[in-house]
Formats: structure tokens, C-alpha cells, sequence
């Protein structure tokens, strides 16, 4: 491959790590269920999960410990039966609605789900009393009293020496 | 002048972020950090679980053993630097409280290692060694302990290592309450 210029080679570096960044998952081929209609259901649910370690993350995407774990864990329930519900509940029980990345609307979330709407109200009610103003503003400058004879003679005047 | 006041109203909500801001500062600084996360566990009964000994001439536990008296759950692996900090405070801590000890996700041979070099302050050791049980109780990260109360209730829960604030502020008052 000689006749390839560095600069293309490099390119070609990153292409291919772009692809393999793209394939990357934490999921490890020996946690995976047989069933694949199973794996699927813990696949979907794993995404909604979060680790408790990285908390940004789901636990499908983590490679800490515990992700693994709550992974394995969350299999075990599957293939014992549980409906996903149960076991998205399972860990709920354990670790709260923390470990939701997708939190149920309650008396605790009001404000998390809120919040950002009142906000929002509020910006509009702002912008909105805004505009009214500025429009009220100009309608008021209109129905200003008309000048008086000395105001025109001064204005044409002003005017006119613009136009040189 | 009247409609000027919205004008103020970015002042307002400055005012009230660094309000915000300075209050999470004082509660960081009491030991509340943002990356823990409230347990839902305090106040229910410990999980049901039954775990293998560690040591010849130290019994396992299990939920029943955590029955009838105060007794502090402490979860530690050999290889948490944390725990290591940790272990002193634990020490002087076991003349006044029933501790317990779970290892958590690690080899036998290293914990009894771990223990045979720092001494072993514990009353019972537990094997966790996929860390299910840890799971049950709601750890994430090790060291964590549970303080259990006489009817086998989880009362609080220390996440990390115990400093001796939490020890003086928290851990102390919480003992006398349950011990009365």
C-alpha cells in the first residue's frame, strides 16, 4: 500500500474507527439470552435503565460493574417469567425512581416535568406583554399632537440642509 | 416607569440561582452530594438473603441473624481504596454497635488477606461473590452499610466511607434512639 499518501491513509484510519465506534456495545456476548425475542425485551429495557454508578448512562451503554450486573440481573427476570413491567419494578423497589432514565410523573417528579413548561409560559407571557408594549409604543408615538408652526418650519428646514 | 419592572426581572432570577447555588454549596459541604442517590430502602425490613462465611471460626449471615438487636451492615471488598480509609473508624465503631461485615464481589483469599493485614473488627463475615445480595440492599458502589434497627428495619444508610462527622452527627444519635 505504498502508493497511498499518508494523509489518505489517515482518513481511512478514522473511517474504519468511526465504523467501530459505531458497533460498540457494553452488552457482552456471554450475558445474552438464547431467546432472542428475550434479548430483544432486555435489550429495550436496559436502555431505560440507569447505572447507578455512571448515572448519566443506561445500563445498556455502561461498562461498569454494576451495569453488568443489573444486565444479568434484569435477564435472569426476564427468563423467570417476569412481565417487563415487574421487572423494571424489581429494580425500582431497590433503587427508586433513580434508576429510571424516563421518571414516572408523581408528587415527587411535578417539578422536574413542570418546571420547564412554566418556564416556557412564562418566557412566552414575557415576550408576548413585550410586543404589546413596543406595538402600544408606536401607536402612541402616531397620535402624538401634531406640530406646531414653528416645529415644521424647523423640520422642513432640517430636511432640506440633509439633502446637500 | 410602571412597565419597567420586567426590565429587573433578569436581576430577580439571578439572584435567586446564586441563592440556589450558595445553599447546594452549604448542604455539599454538610456531606449532601449530588451524585447520591436517596435510598428507597430506609424504614423497610433488610432483603431476604443468606450468605456463606468467609472465615472458618466466623459465622455467615443471613436476614435472621439481623433480628432482636442494632446491628451495622457494613459492605467492603479488598480491592475499594475507600474502605481501607474506612476501616479504622469501623474499628472503634464495632464497641458500640453489633458490626457485621458482607464482602462484596471479591476473591476469599484477597478479603481474608485484606483482613488478616488491617485486623478484623467484624462479628459475622458474608461472602457476596456476585454481588446479589448488595444488589438487594441497594448498593452501587462499596464501602456502603446499613444500620438496622432491632425489628430487622433498615434505619439509614451510609454511602461511602464513614467520616467522623458522620459519625458523631449522624451515626451516634441514630444508635442511642434505637439502643433505647
Amino acid at each position: 500500500m505504498m502508493w497511498i499518501k499518508a494523509p489518505v491513509r489517515g482518513l481511512a484510519v478514522l473511517a474504519f474507527l468511526l465504523v467501530l465506534q459505531g458497533t460498540a456495545v457494553a452488552v457482552q456476548p456471554n450475558e445474552m439470552l438464547q431467546d432472542p425475542k428475550l434479548e430483544a425485551r432486555a435489550r429495550e429495557l436496559s436502555k431505560d435503565l440507569r447505572c447507578l454508578v455512571c448515572q448519566n448512562q443506561s445500563i445498556d451503554d455502561s461498562d461498569a460493574d454494576l451495569a453488568k450486573d443489573l444486565r444479568i440481573l434484569l435477564r435472569k427476570r426476564l427468563v423467570a417469567g417476569d412481565s417487563d413491567a415487574q421487572a423494571k419494578q424489581y429494580l425500582v423497589d431497590r433503587y427508586g425512581d433513580y434508576v429510571l432514565l424516563d421518571p414516572p410523573f408523581k408528587a415527587s417528579t411535578v417539578v422536574l416535568w413542570v418546571g420547564p413548561l412554566l418556564l416556557l409560559l412564562v418566557a412566552v407571557w414575557l415576550a408576548l406583554s413585550y410586543a404589546r408594549r413596543r406595538a402600544l409604543g408606536t401607536v402612541a408615538d402616531a397620535q402624538a399632537a401634531p406640530l406646531n408652526e414653528g416645529e415644521s418650519r424647523r423640520l422642513a428646514a432640517l430636511l432640506k440642509s440633509e439633502d446637500k | 416607569m410602571m412597565r419597567r419592572w420586567p426590565l429587573l426581572l433578569p436581576v430577580l432570577v439571578f439572584f435567586v440561582l446564586v441563592g440556589f447555588f450558595i445553599w447546594r454549596l452549604v448542604l455539599m459541604g454538610q456531606g449532601d452530594m449530588p451524585n447520591m442517590i436517596p435510598s428507597v430502602m430506609i424504614d423497610k425490613p433488610a432483603p431476604d438473603f443468606e450468605l456463606p462465611p468467609l472465615l472458618l471460626n466466623k459465622p455467615g449471615l443471613k436476614t435472621g441473624d439481623l433480628q432482636g438487636r442494632v446491628t451495622l451492615v457494613n459492605f467492603f471488598a479488598s480491592w475499594c481504596v475507600p474502605c481501607r480509609v474506612e476501616h479504622p473508624l469501623l474499628s472503634q465503631l464495632a464497641e458500640r454497635v453489633n458490626l457485621v461485615g458482607i464482602v462484596y464481589k471479591d476473591k476469599p483469599e484477597a478479603a481474608r488477606a485484606w483482613l488478616a493485614q488491617l485486623g478484623d473488627p467484624y462479628q459475622a463475615l458474608a461472602q457476596d461473590s456476585d454481588g446479589h445480595t448488595g444488589i438487594d440492599f441497594g448498593v452501587y458502589g462499596v464501602p456502603e452499610s446499613y444500620l438496622i434497627d432491632k425489628h430487622g428495619r433498615i434505619r439509614y444508610k451510609q454511602v461511602g466511607p464513614f467520616t467522623p462527622e458522620d459519625i458523631s452527627g449522624k451515626l451516634v444519635p441514630l444508635l442511642a434512639e434505637l439502643n433505647k
